[in-house]
């Protein structure tokens, strides 16, 4: 496997660190004029989205690490795992357990594309799109004519996700939802 | 759509007119006390010996003559001029430093060095003072020593720590495998810009002096309180290094001896041996009159005045626009 030194490290890269996988998010050279150089690097543990700060002499240098994002459509779950389907027409289809789809599931609409990132080709994480729309499945009557502002109540979408909606929001509705924030941005004609 | 790259500049149209007064406050300066503006080859024959710096390899091919390095300062060649009896001169000019890209680094940056004939560390301190304060408006900087910096900051003495206290101390930053093939002067390096720069001269610029003779690079030697010590000085404002001076070495075998030093290190580095500059050599035997220097880097005294954070604001084009 290929590896990179502190003079290749810039934000995005994919490396090893103590046996996980690793984004670099940061890094800064420092040096005293004409003294030895050190790079302080700021990197998120793919593995526990723990980020680390660490400092490497320049010239020190990681181990590549095989990690890879690509962009799969889901297609249902057995209960142990969660399978997806890579979308360039491979059909090729990967098993991701509980942990790699992690808090992602309550976002997780069958035939709906994710982000999956593979490590040494097993799914590690899956990350959803930034914006999914879902159906309203359970929530308390609306309240006809109030559609402007005032007051909010929670919305059981079909995946199981609980968002905050504003009153006037029905049973039926689909809605436009930010995953990031998980909050409520709109209702979605159908 | 296709992806623009981007064209446009880091730096505000503010901070590009801040740069051309300095320029001309910096040319004024000068101008008043008598000091020759020169310029001396940005490409040269040569790059240099120093273990933690490296040149940017230029394919020049003209004349016969193939390969020659972007300088990483403009010292050897205004010495040559010195020793041909230039009288005080300054100069600014690009100097390049491969690899060093940070909120600091820029590879390409602008450098203003000078040279005073008759002047030691202190006189030139000085006149550091005088030009860096006229510019920043801000108060005389104070003179610290290397040890007693050391000492405050970083809770070691530089100069009698034991190579385990040392690591010890070391430990905060670096693993013990890391350290293992790390030098003493590389500990210290760590220990100066991790724990003891942040704290420099945010109240007031602070000069930091007296810097131990493993680290005197091209200053002359003095001993203090039994240790020996390089006649060399740095400014710190805001925790940021702006310039790096010295009394100047003018005796040409320990020149050579420093060079082959150099050069030893850079091999037990792994880095490439790297020519020495025989027409630098050359001059220094012909005689360097007794002078102090300095070099100061311009983008990150802008910095300070235009209260930057990052050296790509005060450049029109960093190295990634370029």
């Amino acid at each position: 496997m290929a590896s990179y030194s502190t003079n290749e490290f810039r934000g995005g890269l994919k490396v090893l660190l103590d046996g996980d996988p690793c984004i670099i998010v940061e890094n800064e050279i420092v040096k005293p004029g004409k003294g030895q150089a050190f790079n302080r690097v700021k990197l998120r543990n793919l593995m526990t989205n723990r980020v680390w700060d660490r400092t490497f002499k320049s010239g020190e240098s990681l181990e590549a690490a095989d990690v890879m994002d690509q962009d799969m459509e889901y297609l249902y779950t057995d209960g142990e795992f969660w399978h997806f389907m890579l979308t360039d027409g491979s059909f090729e289809q990967y098993a991701a357990d509980a942990k790699a789809v992690g808090d992602t599931i309550k976002w997780l609409k069958e035939q709906d594309v994710y982000t999956v990132t593979l490590y040494n080709g097993a799914p590690l994480t899956v990350t959803p799109p930034n914006f999914v729309e879902l159906e309203v499945v359970e929530t308390d009557p609306g309240m006809k004519g109030d559609t402007a502002q005032g007051g909010s109540k929670p919305a059981t979408l079909s995946t199981g996700a609980v968002v905050s909606v504003p009153l006037f929001i029905t049973i039926g509705e689909v809605l436009k939802v930010d995953t990031r924030s998980g909050e409520y941005m709109n209702r979605v004609k159908s | 759509m296709k992806n623009q790259p981007d064209w446009q500049p880091t730096a505000s149209r503010a901070a590009l007119k801040s740069r051309a007064q300095q320029s001309a406050f910096v040319r004024g300066f000068f101008a008043q006390r008598d000091v020759l503006e020169v310029e001396t080859p940005i490409l040269g024959r040569c790059g240099v010996t120093e273990p933690n710096l490296d040149g940017v390899f230029a394919q020049i091919d003209a004349q016969g003559i193939k390969g020659g390095w972007l300088q990483t300062s403009p010292e050897y060649h205004m010495k040559r001029l010195l020793a041909a009896d230039s009288g005080a001169i300054y100069q600014i000019s690009k100097v390049f430093r491969n690899g060093e890209r940070g909120s600091r680094h820029n590879p390409e940056f602008s450098m203003l060095e000078w040279y005073r004939t008759g002047f030691d560390d202190k006189a030139l301190m000085a006149e550091v003072a005088d030009l860096v304060c006229g510019w920043l408006q801000c108060p005389r900087p104070q003179v610290l020593s290397y040890r007693k910096a050391m000492i405050t900051w970083a809770g070691i003495d530089p100069f009698v720590v034991s190579k385990n206290d040392l690591h010890q101390r070391c430990r905060e930053w670096l693993e013990p495998e890391q350290l293992e093939d790390l030098s003493r002067d590389g500990c210290l390096d760590l220990l100066m810009s991790f724990a003891v720069e942040p704290n420099l001269g945010t109240e007031a610029p602070v000069f930091i002096n007296q810097y131990p003779s493993s680290q005197a690079s091209l200053a002359r030697l003095s001993s203090v309180d039994g240790f020996d010590v390089a006649h060399r000085f740095e400014l710190y404002i805001d925790g940021i290094e702006l310039c790096n001076g010295y009394w100047e070495l003018t005796h040409p075998d320990e020149q050579r001896a420093r060079f082959e030093a150099d050069n030893r290190l850079r091999i037990a580095n792994g880095k490439p041996e790297m020519e020495i500059d025989e027409a630098f050599l050359a001059a220094i035997e012909h005689g360097l009159p007794d002078c102090a220097g300095v070099a100061l880097g311009l983008d990150r005294l802008l910095m300070l005045k235009v209260g930057a954070r990052n050296i790509a604001d005060v450049l029109a084009f960093p190295l990634e626009r370029a």
